[in-house]
């Protein structure tokens, strides 16, 4: 079965172990959640797949389909159909949305294919209708000077006009409301299908009652600690990140 | 998607040469007997000579201008270069005459390609002398005059005279006083009063020779009324050894007068392009400077208006993109010597890795001028931090009747968002030409169509060149 496959990853940054024998599997199709207190290695783990160069992958593999992602750049790693959603999205002056969308889209294309305009604009604003974004966003530059939830908004955006076959999505609840929550959530579960594994990142469990998670995996000092079903949020909620310190310590 | 280009000029077209049999060559290094030759060869009348080598006595006596620019100009050595090389001294005026590296030269660049699409009037210059001119006969009719300056002193002494080195004196600086001396090759263009040329006049240099420097020399007079765009294009192939580039321009606008300057310089690295530009705009004329650099070791050029007439228009929009180890230090200049006269500079620069961009201004307004308004903007991008920039706006405005508007900004383009980019699946080439094209666009958008986009394709091409 297709799925990513993310085995004994082993991170550091500046020589800093960051993730220590990490390793989850996400089956295509599923929506598994990843949790855990900050500083935990959430974020790292989602640049770690994504390439980032900045994180030197010691051991371990990231596998798409089978394929190792590790050592690819950023852009073959997301060609090969990985999406993140950043936690702290860049803002990009002088590059439209709408522009920049095109452009990464027709960097998925072959030689001789052309994106036909009329169907991508279709698309484009039948997307934003969505996740109730104003159609002058288009013309506007990549997150600069959005709020926070649109930002957001625009990284979902994204990630369903490119179909990518895996997401990572990195904290996308932080710093929304309940309104612009239900919109992203809306959002990933209109994604939710056997064609894509989603990994939603939260610190918190709110965004779990809308994107109902398959699995919950709970991260501690770059290990996953504890795994179960989505009852496992809720629980955590109640007991604090305190109760995993403790039983990881316990464990150890 | 991607629009087809209809000028074909870029580096990678641009880096081949031909081994080419030159009949005329001055040899190698710069003395009198260098420019007795060139003037001997080009059959060239006693004050003309006396004109280039007093010239050259002013280029000798001058310093290179260190103490504010590059030290890197010491490292041109003029006693390396070959002043002068031509196949012969008349150009054609068919391509089939031309002979066959040259055209071949000038095919691959997709000069006669161009004639054809859009242009009125063609000139090709292969290292220093036009190898084919030729004018749509419609405006030769209108008498529109398009022809290089040793004919356009033989064949119109009254009108080249008068204006020749009027807007740039020879002792300018160094480099003007090096071109005095000896020049080859450039436009002489007159349009006579309320002519309009539709079409652009375009001029391509080559050089095709190592260890060459080129020195055009260009003339552009609209009559009263009258109204030009000129084109130029350059390219040299990438040698290990220093190319010098070393123009000179003068525009004259008289009375109403439109002139729309247009360069697509596409330089390799190994070429100090050291071009002096200016013009002369009489009472409500207009002229305007769009410049674009690309590529080169050393760009200096400061392209001015004189704004001499009341009511006279002056605009200089540049853009300046410095890769790794090149230095653009570029800027504009409006000297406003008449009342109503107004000046516009828009500047954007490009630094990338290790490459350098300098913005150097100078407006001057006195006091006793009324009602005159410059508006200058500055913005840099800078590309990677180990880019740098310098801006030394230097405005001088006297008098209460009279206005500036100066802005200047500075912004980054940093790894994070390069890996976001990235993310999206774009290649580090594809990201950072987004992000630079995204900086230029809109004064992009404000030039004419043909130039816009073959300069978004030229951008790219650096942009991707750029990538290890
Ligand atoms: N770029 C970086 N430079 C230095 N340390 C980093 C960097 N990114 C993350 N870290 C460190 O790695 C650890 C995990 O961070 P992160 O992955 O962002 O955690 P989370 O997303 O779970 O809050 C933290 O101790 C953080 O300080
Ligand atoms: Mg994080």
């Amino acid at each position: 079965m297709d799925s990513l496959e993310i085995k004994n990853l082993n991170v550091t940054i500046e020589n800093k172990k960051i993730l220590d024998d990490f390793s989850l599997t996400l089956p295509k199709g599923e929506v598994h959640a990843l949790m855990g207190p900050n500083g935990s290695g959430k974020s790292t783990l989602a640049k770690t797949l994504a390439g980032h160069p900045d994180y030197s992958v010691v051991a371990g593999e990231s596998l798409v389909d089978g394929k190792n992602m590790i050592g690819l750049s950023p852009d073959e790693i997301a060609r090969s159909g990985m999406f993140m959603a950043f936690q702290y999205p860049s803002e990009i002056s002088g590059v439209s949305i709408a522009n920049f969308i095109r452009a990464a889209i027709t960097a998925r294309l072959q030689k001789d294919e052309e994106l036909q305009a009329t169907q991508y604009y279709k698309q484009l604003y039948e997307k934003m209708d969505l996740l109730k974004m104003d159609r002058k966003f288009t013309s506007r530059s990549i997150n600069s000077g959005f709020s926070g939830g649109e930002k957001k908004r625009c990284e979902i955006l994204q990630m369903m006009m490119l179909k990518p076959k895996y997401a990572v999505l990195d904290e996308t609840d932080s710093g929304l409301d309940i309104d612009a929550l239900r919109i992203v959530a809306d959002g990933v579960n209109k994604m939710r299908s056997p064609d894509i594994g989603i990994l939603v990142i939260t610190h918190y469990h709110r965004l779990l009652s809308y994107i109902v998670p398959d699995k919950v995996h709970v991260i501690y000092n770059g290990q996953i600690v504890q795994s179960g079903d989505k009852e496992l949020a809720f629980e955590l909620d109640k007991k604090g990140y305190d109760w995993i310190k403790n039983e990881s310590v316990t464990s150890l | 998607m991607a629009v087809k280009s209809t000028i074909e000029i870029d580096q990678e077209k641009g880096n081949f040469h031909y081994d080419t049999q030159y009949n005329y060559d001055a040899g190698t290094g710069l003395d009198e007997n260098t420019i007795r030759y060139i003037s001997d060869v080009k059959g060239e009348d006693k004050s003309l000579l006396d004109f280039r080598l007093k010239a050259l006595k002013i280029f000798e006596s001058k310093a290179l201008p260190t103490h504010w620019a590059t030290q890197d100009l010491e490292n041109i050595n003029f006693d390396k270069i070959r002043y002068y090389l031509a196949k012969g001294q008349q150009p054609s005026r068919s391509w089939d005459e031309v002979p066959d590296d040259v055209k071949e030269t000038f095919e691959r660049l997709g000069i006669p390609e161009q004639e054809r699409k859009f242009l009125a009037g063609v000139e090709a210059q292969f290292d220093s002398e036009a190898a084919y001119s030729n004018t749509k006969e419609q405006l030769k009719k209108e008498g529109v005059i398009f022809i290089g300056p040793t004919e356009g002193l033989k064949e119109y002494p009254e009108i080249f005279q008068k204006w020749f080195g009027k807007v740039i004196p020879t002792g300018d600086n160094k480099f003007s006083a090096l071109n005095s001396a000896v020049f080859s090759g450039g436009s002489f263009i007159y349009i006579p009063p309320g002519v309009k040329v539709r079409q652009p006049l375009q001029a391509y240099f080559r050089i095709n020779a190592e260890n060459f420097g080129q020195f055009e020399r260009t003339l552009i007079i609209a009559d009263e009324g009258a109204e030009i765009t000129y084109m130029e294009g350059c390219t040299a192939p990438k040698f290990e050894t220093a190319t010098l580039h070393s123009a000179v321009v003068e525009l004259i606008a008289l009375k109403g007068a439109k002139i729309q300057y247009i360069t697509v310089q596409n330089w390799s690295n190994n070429v100090f392009n050291l071009v002096t530009k200016r013009g002369m705009a009489m009472e409500e004329a207009e002229i305007r400077w769009i410049d674009c650099n690309i590529g080169s070791r050393l760009t200096m050029k400061y392209p001015a208006v004189i704004l001499k007439g009341a009511k006279s228009r002056g605009e200089v929009l540049s853009i300046a993109l410095a890769n790794d180890r090149q230095h653009q230090d570029t800027g504009a200049k409006m000297i406003h010597a008449a009342d109503e006269t107004t000046s516009n500079i828009i500047s954007k620069s490009i630094s990338i890795g290790s490459g350098r961009s300098s913005y150097r201004g100078l407006v001057n307004i006195p006091k006793h001028l009324k009602k005159c308004k410059n508006n200058t903007e500055c913005d840099a991008l800078l590309v990677n931090s180990k880019s740098r920039t310098d801006t030394y706006p230097a405005i001088t405005l006297k008098g209460d009747d009279n206005s500036i508007q100066h802005e200047a900004s500075v912004s980054k383009v940093s790894a994070e968002q390069i890996f976001y980019m990235m993310q999206r699946g774009l290649s580090e080439g594809e990201a950072m030409s987004l992000s630079v094209n995204g900086f230029v666009n809109d004064l992009i958008s404000q030039f004419p169509m043909e130039y816009s986009v073959e300069l978004k394709r030229l951008i790219d091409m650096e942009m991707e060149g750029s990538v290890g």
